[in-house]
């Protein structure tokens, strides 16, 4: 029963800092490097090559997977998630250690990669079916399977320009699902699209995974980790830190991520809409407490936004949602071109004491998100200060995470 | 997703050395994604183009009228006998193919990165398509030979079964060159502006506006070097009828595409596992 789908042995990959930091040389560079290298002479050489900055995105990382677990591959951003993928994936080589995939390999490390905007949705479909590695028998064999999974039977001929950006995402995904390898390795795809496209992915992992496949998944999506993996890799700068069960390594994953009331973000995004900062406030009134959550956002143009507001508790448990927008929209926010700050406040009376992780999504209802700020944005809660008055229960307890408010009761002695 | 890895059921991941044997095999097992590639290029190509496929025609048309004036009625060129816009038209049709295929290929690394950093497939398949989707030109632009022919009434002979051993060596000539430019477009982006200057250069190096025989015979193995002379004069040859190229110059042709491609292909592999990095 425990054959071995996965092997990985001593792994590791060096980058050098210069390479990522220039993406590319001019031959003028290089030229120059030739004739300065030749010039200081070989006795120099090595110390040049020394000099040169580097680091490893992946140390000494070994894991073996039997056939048919799922598991999921957690850390923050910058832990060698992504780059462990990539290995795994073939797209990227490692420097040392190494690998071995019992079965077809499968990854899914984006959707709709391939996709051209000119082609129409049949022609994307054959073109990302070969780029996926199907056989054009394959294709064609699942053609209607796909055509009908994505819901756009009547646009199929029509270029995928055109397309609404739910339709787009929806094919894509429908072409993706549609692969059966025995390995499947997937990244924070689902992170796309609107809440039932999300769940439509969910389902369609849990089917893979009950067909006795493989699935390495990589999320930030701690409730779909919960829900798809038992086992989980912990992977902090580079390292295995942990590997067991997730209910075991969620809550050290939750404990290590050091939450801060305030994020700004330092570098510069690419994107249309960019969530620069956000600060969490907790207030205190006399008979119920209050999250209040300044955000300030950049955008490019006009456009109407919702923000999604996640909770998290310390097992990395999703525990509640707060929104502005999402469900009402005419609470959504107009956002102008340029800077945008948006102050909001939420009833958290109900929440037990211990701490929470913040998600915040800029996005737009019903599609998905422009932006989103993970893993670094928190707060504590503690008794109320009025004792009595709400909050007794505490998170460590393991009651869950929300106490429910009191209205009323009535005793009749009989 | 992507199937990296379809017939043997273990695939094994290691570091790799140096130089490695191009996997062929490999290539194979990726033929439909070459299909489709190629046939995504030539659909693209004259997309939001007010006269679409009409370009295909109109390029190599307009290019024989620029020379046929120039060089054919101003320039006096003589052309072995023949119609001077037929001789040039005979040889746009493997020039029309390499230019493409050198410029598409040289690019076509960058070009797909995104595809290059998200899923793996074997890399040659890239600079491939873009030179097999120069097809279309060679095939459009022979057809308009064979009118030109029947215009001028030259007789067809049977060394026309020849062409298409002529389109296959235009094909691997203009891959040998395109896969050192791709591999070394990826590291270094001054590539894409020597393009341009290179496909000039190659056009006045290459028999299409005079015939070969006008260079000095002392020259005549230098100028052989260049692949395309043999092609051109070898298509010359089998359509028009004119006298068959010089066995020296067509084997120093097949010697210098051979070794180039080998070289590239070797070039390419070694370069390969670094492009998703460095792109």
């Amino acid at each position: 029963m425990s054959e071995q789908a996965i092997r990985v042995a001593g792994l590791g990959k060096k980058y050098h800092l210069g390479s990522v930091r220039a993406a590319y040389s001019t031959m003028r560079d290089s030229l120059r490097m030739v004739a300065q290298s030749t010039l200081r002479g070989l006795i120099r050489k090595a110390e040049r090559v020394e000099r040169r900055p580097s680091f490893w995105a992946l140390k000494d990382v070994g894991f073996e997977i039997n056939r048919g677990e799922v598991v999921g591959i957690i850390g923050r951003n910058g832990a060698g998630k992504s780059t462990l993928l990539k290995i795994l994936s073939r797209i990227t080589e490692p420097t040392e250690g190494e690998i071995d995939l019992h079965g077809r390999v499968g990854s899914l490390l984006e959707v709709g990669t391939g996709f051209h905007p000119e082609l129409t949705g049949r022609e994307n479909i054959a073109l990302n079916g070969a780029i996926l590695g199907m056989r054009r028998g394959e294709i064609a064999r699942k053609f209607d399977d796909i055509v009908a999974f994505a819901e756009i039977e009547k646009f199929i001929d029509t270029p995928v320009k055109y397309y609404s950006s739910g339709m787009y995402t929806r094919l894509a995904f429908a072409v993706a699902a549609h692969l059966e390898p025995e390995i499947l390795i997937v990244d924070e795809v689902l992170a796309v699209g609107d809440a039932e496209f999300q769940k439509k992915c969910l389902g369609k992992m849990g089917e893979v995974a009950a067909g006795g496949r493989t699935v390495l998944f990589v999320s930030h999506n701690m409730s779909a980790v919960q829900a798809l993996c038992r086992r989980c890799l912990l992977l902090s700068k580079g390292e295995l830190t942990l590997n067991g069960p997730t209910e075991s390594v969620l809550p050290v994953y939750m404990s290590q991520a050091k939450t801060v009331s305030e994020y700004v973000r330092t570098t510069p995004s690419d994107k249309s809409i960019a969530l620069h900062s956000a600060a969490i406030d907790i207030i205190d009134e006399p008979t119920r407490q209050i999250l209040k959550l300044r955000t300030e956002i950049t955008s490019d143009s006009t456009s109407n936004v919702s923000i999604d507001i996640r909770l998290l508790d310390m097992s990395g448990t999703a525990i509640g949602f707060a929104a502005v927008g999402s469900f009402n929209s005419s609470q959504s926010i107009e956002l102008r071109k340029g800077q945008t700050v948006v102050v909001s406040e939420h009833d958290i009376s109900m929440l037990a004491q211990g701490s929470y992780q913040v998600q915040i999504d800029i996005a737009q209802p019903t599609f998905g998100y422009f932006d989103r700020i993970e893993g670094f944005l928190g707060f504590d809660c503690v008794a109320s200060p009025q004792p009595g008055c709400y909050r007794r229960m505490q998170q460590s307890w393991g009651f869950g995470s929300v106490e429910f408010p009191y209205i009323s009761h009535s005793v009749q002695l009989l | 997703m992507t199937i990296a890895d379809a017939a043997p059921p273990v695939t094994r991941i290691r570091p790799s050395g140096g130089w490695r044997a191009i996997n062929l095999a490999e290539v194979w097992r990726y033929r439909d994604l070459l299909f489709f590639l190629t046939l995504r290029d030539i659909k693209l190509r004259y997309k939001q183009t007010f006269l679409g496929v009409a370009w295909v025609v109109m390029q190599p048309l307009l290019t024989v009228a620029i020379f046929t004036v120039f060089f054919g009625k101003l320039g006096k060129m003589p052309s072995d006998g023949q119609p001077y816009a037929l001789f040039v038209l005979v040889a746009m049709c493997p020039w029309q193919l390499f230019a493409y295929a050198l410029t598409q290929s040289s690019n076509s690394l960058v070009n797909e990165q995104r595809l290059i950093t998200k899923v793996y497939f074997p890399r040659l398949i890239v600079p491939m398509a873009s030179v097999l989707a120069g097809i279309v030109d060679f095939l459009v632009t022979l057809t308009l030979v064979m009118i030109g022919m029947l215009y001028y009434g030259v007789d067809f002979s049977w060394t026309i079964i020849f062409v298409p051993f002529l389109m296959l060596f235009t094909l691997l000539a203009a891959l040998a060159v395109g896969l050192w430019f791709s591999a070394l477009n990826v590291q270094y982006r001054d590539v894409r502006y020597m393009m341009p200057f290179l496909t000039q250069m190659w056009l006045f190096l290459t028999p299409i506006a005079y015939p070969a025989s006008i260079v000095p015979e002392a020259y005549r193995g230098l100028y052989g070097l260049n692949p395309m002379t043999g092609v051109v004069e070898g298509l010359r040859w089998a359509m028009l009828g004119t006298q068959a190229p010089d066995t020296v110059l067509l084997a120093t042709s097949v010697g210098v595409v051979v070794v180039a491609l080998a070289g590239g292909m070797a070039y390419f592999r070694r370069m390969e596992k670094t492009f998703a990095d460095v792109v």
